[in-house]
This record gives C-alpha cells, structure tokens and sequence, in this order.
C-alpha cells in the first residue's frame, strides 16, 4: 500500500515542481522568481524525503536537510540583496 | 497493527503530496504576488510536515529504529517559512513603490514600517526592523 501511495506523492511532487518552473520562466517580477525558486526547493526536500522512504534508507535526511538550510539562506540573501543593495553590510 | 501502521504512513504521504500540489498550484493561479505568497508559505509547509511525518512514523513503527532527523528538518522548515515570506513580501514593497499610494494613514506620527523611516535608525535608509509603524 505504502508503494502506491509513493508513487502518487511522486507524481503530485513532479507536477508541483512542474508548475513552479512555470512560474519560475514565466514570473512577472523578480520577486516571483525568488519565490518560486523557495517553493522548488521545498518541494526537493519532500522529493528526497519520499525517495528515503522508497529506499529505506536514513542516509537522505543530511541531503535534506543542507537543502533546507540552503534554500532558506539563499532566499534571505537575495531578498536583503534587492532590500539593501548589500548581502552582508 | 503493522496494516494501521502502514494505512497511516500512505495517508500521511497522500495527504502531503496533495498539499504541495495544491500550493504550487495556487502559486501559478493567483492574480499578484502577494497573494501568491499565501499558497506556497502555508500549504507547502504543511504538505512538507506530513511527509515528514510519515517518514517519522514509517521509520519509527515499521523499520523499528526511531529517528529525531525529521523533527529536525520539520522545525527548521516551519521556524523558516514565516521568515522567507517576510522578506520576499518586503522586497517586493520595496521594489514597486506603487503600492504605497492606496495605503490608509497609520494613525501615528509614523509611517508605514516599510516605507519610512524607523526612530532612531539612520536618515534616508528604509526602515529594515520591525519598531515604529503598523504591525
């Protein structure tokens, strides 16, 4: 039972990512874009978190983890980037 | 007991999956950004704490081996979110000062937080911290 329902979480985190790549080429401001990049890297982390599960594995959570704390970081710097004109002032 | 088990992590990892769906979905069909912001800061989160959840409970109930990782990752992500949608949101009034002329007066012998200046911060800079003004 645990394999259909990954492989529907599959499918359903594909699309999303899909569609924030839509978002991402398409986004009218640059702020879109840095939003969609955030959303993409959320989606990553379920992505690995489902495939950890699919593999049985708990080598995938370190690699979840980094993109968390990447997705985060890169996010605030560039919104302090348009903010401040600087990243670190 | 193993068949609960398993019926609750698929449930877990459904319902997970449908919400980031869901707010990636909202984020394309949404008119402007800050009401884009909503869908991917609240519904993404959620679905990301449910497949956490069910990784938690899969490892835990099933493989036998309790694992404190995800609690982890799912309390950097929710500590996080809130943070990023700030900053975005500020960036982007930042940005299009447009947005500044439909505002109501603040009722203080301040402006808004985002386009004035802050007590006490430095002259000619946009406010950056949150004192003085509408929260």
């Amino acid at each position: 039972m645990i394999e259909y329902a990954l492989q529907f979480g599959f499918v359903a985190v594909l699309l999303a990512l899909l569609l924030n790549l839509w978002r991402l080429m398409r986004g009218p401001s640059l702020m879109d874009r840095v939003l969609a990049v955030d959303t993409m890297v959320i989606n990553i982390i379920a992505l690995i978190i489902l495939f950890g599960i699919e593999q049985r594995s708990k080598m995938f959570f370190e690699g979840a983890l980094l993109f968390a704390m990447f997705g985060f970081i890169s996010t605030v710097a560039y919104c302090r980037f348009v903010l401040r004109g600087d990243v670190i002032e | 007991m193993t068949f609960l088990l398993e019926l609750l992590v698929s449930v877990l990892i459904v319902a997970g999956a449908a919400f980031l769906l869901i707010g990636s979905i909202g984020m394309v069909k949404l008119p402007d950004l800050l009401s884009r912001l909503h869908a991917p800061t609240k519904a993404t989160t959620l679905g990301v704490g449910g497949a956490l959840v069910a990784s938690m409970v899969y490892f835990g109930g099933l493989e036998g081996e309790l694992s404190i990782h995800e609690v982890l990752i799912t309390g950097f992500l929710f500590m996080t979110a809130p943070i990023s949608a700030h900053f975005i949101a500020k960036a982007h009034l930042h940005e299009h000062t447009k947005l500044r002329d439909g505002l109501p007066p603040s009722g203080r012998p301040l402006g808004w937080s985002t386009f004035d200046v802050a007590p006490g911060g430095d002259e000619g800079e946009h406010a950056d911290d949150q004192q003085g003004g509408h929260r």
